[in-house]
């Protein structure tokens, strides 16, 4: 049965969420801000048969992650942003072997240690594979509330359908508001696609061999990056998730995800009342980057305003969704700082009178 | 005409190693080694319940040899892999097998905390005092005076510390209930290590704790001596840092049997 309407933290939220969706196995370190679903998973995993274990390091947790995975388990890691750039190699392994797992990244700021504000600065990270190697991982990035609840039975999902790493990559105020969430029933584990693939020992069958490491004169490495790159074509074909609201008669559409886009609709209502028309585009898959959706809307309006937690990342992906085609303005904050939905709209008044005074115009 | 000798089979292939040529150098405790662990598998009668986790160093390879499931780790994190795989399955045989680079240097926090945890795994701890598969640089067990690629002149305690005595170290911890250390350089030295190993994996069979045997091994391609000498230098130059012996025992085997 679904829960009751239920008002949780959003870490604890995606905690509750990842058990639901079957993850038994949760290995992570902690660091603020995320520290709150470490904390709930310890007390909630012995109650439904799973383990938790609070590793020594990033780096130790992720590769327990591995070894779960490799099992055939639903398994997860979460941290913030300086243990999330630890876990990079453990990541760019598993996409090497095609390991299922997701991975949380409740961002602060940095670079370095930065501080615990929420920020958006890891967008490049997330999205461009973030450890070496030609790999993908796919990103959600949740708006808060329910959609984080969804969202993490969503990675669970994709993460075994691809055997790949999946990331959920929100930040610190996401993580900490409170909000109402309803819970989907517990799944069963016995309904989901058997793992033929997992390492259980070789009974009844013959020995059997999991690894990145592929040698050979004749192109094998090759062949795989080609073969995990076809892999990455059907993600990018088939899983592109994105939002538009507001969008009729709206002179300009503002693109912001996760916590910003939660700022940015503030911002929205309180031009409204101006009588200033904006929508919104949020991307749910940062990568992939739903281009074509976004590419489409910018046909119908040509003006863009793009505002992150964060100096300009996502706004480079904007620009190969629309090119020349538009007229792109940012805005960006950096970590440390809370903008207030006041300063956006101060951003959007901006970009509708094309003055400058707040933001830049993207030359393409 | 037909005969009633019955015959017996004494030796033989174990099952738990495959048919394949290593691409270990002549004269490489690797080989060795790999023999024994098949070996106890074999008369344990756990190679089909078996997940073994295989280091980034020489015998990264090594699933091409061992005849039961594997997965690689990133260099170092074997135990880590190998936490996970055992806190899923607890019912299944995990084992690793390391080098000094992957378990003593790169490895230190994961070997620490994992026999820490008194994580019911076995570890296969190669030492050979240098950097096998990367060409021979200085590897945190190297001697003092021992030369590597990166300590030309000899390994010198006050610009590159001492040896590290990683299983004297793990013995301290209360998850750790067994460790040896045995070489791989004379026959009797051999029939040791097997019973080590043996007693080893006996130990995670009976939910113990975390144990490990450290065989010292020779590596002549770097050391750059005659597989021989190589020999030789372990039974005599290596065992003073690292004497061979029981160094951790909590199990209770002995007094039992
Ligand atoms: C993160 C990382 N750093 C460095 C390496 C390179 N590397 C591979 S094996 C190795 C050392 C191997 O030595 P050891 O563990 O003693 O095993 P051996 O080859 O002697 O059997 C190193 C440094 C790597 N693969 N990954
Ligand atoms: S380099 Fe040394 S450890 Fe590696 S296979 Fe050759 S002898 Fe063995």
């Amino acid at each position: 049965m679904p829960s009751e309407k239920m008002l949780m933290n959003g870490s604890q939220t995606v905690g509750e969420a990842a058990v639901r969706a079957g993850c038994r196995y949760y290995f992570g370190y902690p660091i603020t801000p995320q520290n709150e679903l470490p904390e709930y998973l310890s007390a909630r995993m012995p109650e439904v048969g799973g383990t938790f274990i609070q590793g020594e390091s990033e780096v130790a947790s992720i590769n327990m992650v591995l070894g779960a995975s490799v099992s055939g388990a639903r398994t997860m890691t979460s941290s913030s942003s300086p243990g999330i750039s630890l876990k990079q190699e453990g990541i760019s392994y598993m996409a090497g072997m095609e390991l299922p797992a997701v991975i949380i990244n409740m961002m602060r700021g940095g670079p370095g240690l930065g501080n615990i504000a929420p920020s958006a600065a890891d967008y490049f990270q997330a999205t461009r594979g973030g450890g070496h190697g030609d790999y993908r991982t796919p990103v959600l990035a949740p708006g808060g509330g329910q959609e984080l609840v969804d969202l993490t039975f969503e990675a669970f999902d994709l993460a075994d359908k691809y055997r790949n790493p999946v990331m959920i990559l929100g930040d610190g105020l996401m993580g900490q508001i409170m909000e109402p969430v309803v819970f989907p029933d517990f799944i069963d584990l016995k309904d989901l696609p058997e793992k033929d693939w997992a390492l259980r020992g070789c009974k009844g069958r013959e020995a059997r061999a999991i690894f990145s490491m592929i040698l050979g004169q004749k192109g094998e490495l090759y062949r795989h990056n080609l073969d995990l790159q076809k892999k990455y074509d059907r993600m990018t074909a088939e899983e592109q998730r994105w939002e538009i609201k507001y969008a009729e008669d709206a002179e300009l559409i503002v693109v912001a995800y996760g916590s910003a886009a939660r700022i940015a609709e503030s911002a929205i209502e309180e031009l409204k009342a101006e009588g200033i028309n904006a929508g919104l585009f949020r991307p749910i898959t940062l990568w992939p980057f739903p281009l074509p959706a976004l590419r489409e809307l910018s046909k119908k309006v040509p003006k863009l305003a793009v505002f992150e937690l964060c100096l300009g990342q996502m706004v480079e992906d904007v620009i190969l969704s629309v090119g020349e085609r538009s007229e792109i303005y940012f805005h960006g904050v950096p970590g440390g700082i809370i903008p207030t939905p006041a300063q956006v709209a101060e951003f959007l008044r901006s970009t509708v009178k094309g003055d400058g005074k707040v933001g830049r115009r993207i030359e393409v | 005409m037909s005969t009633d000798i019955e015959y017996k089979k004494i030796f033989g292939w174990p099952e738990s190693l495959k048919h394949n040529p290593t691409h270990y150098c002549p004269g490489c405790g690797h080989s060795i080694a790999h023999r024994l662990v098949a070996e106890c598998l074999d008369e344990m009668g756990l190679r089909e319940k078996t997940i073994g986790v295989p280091p980034v160093g020489c015998s990264v390879l090594a699933y091409n040899y061992f005849n039961f499931d594997m997965v690689e780790a990133p260099h170092g994190r074997a135990l880590a892999v190998a936490t996970g795989i055992k806190r899923v399955q607890p019912d299944k045989f995990v084992l690793t097998y390391q080098g000094d680079g992957d378990l003593a240097a790169i490895g230190t926090a994961e070997t620490i905390h994992a026999a820490n945890r008194g994580e019911r795994i076995s570890a296969i701890f190669i030492n050979n005092a240098i950097y096998g598969m990367t060409g021979g640089q200085m590897a945190p067990t190297t001697l003092l005076g021992q030369n590597a690629t990166t300590a030309p002149g000899g390994r010198d305690a006050r610009l590159h510390g001492q040896p590290i005595d990683i299983s004297r170290m793990l013995a301290v911890s209360n998850g750790v209930v067994f460790i040896e250390r045995c070489a791989l350089t004379s026959v009797k030295q051999i029939r040791k290590a097997k019973k080590a190993i043996k007693k080893s994996f006996q130990c995670q069979l009976d939910d113990l704790g975390f144990s490990l045997v450290e065989l010292l091994s020779p590596c002549p391609t770097n050391w750059k001596v005659s597989p021989k000498d190589s020999w030789n230098w372990v039974n005599e130059e290596m065992v003073k840092t690292y004497p061979l012996g029981v160094i951790k025992d909590t199990t209770g085997y002995e007094d039992k049997k």
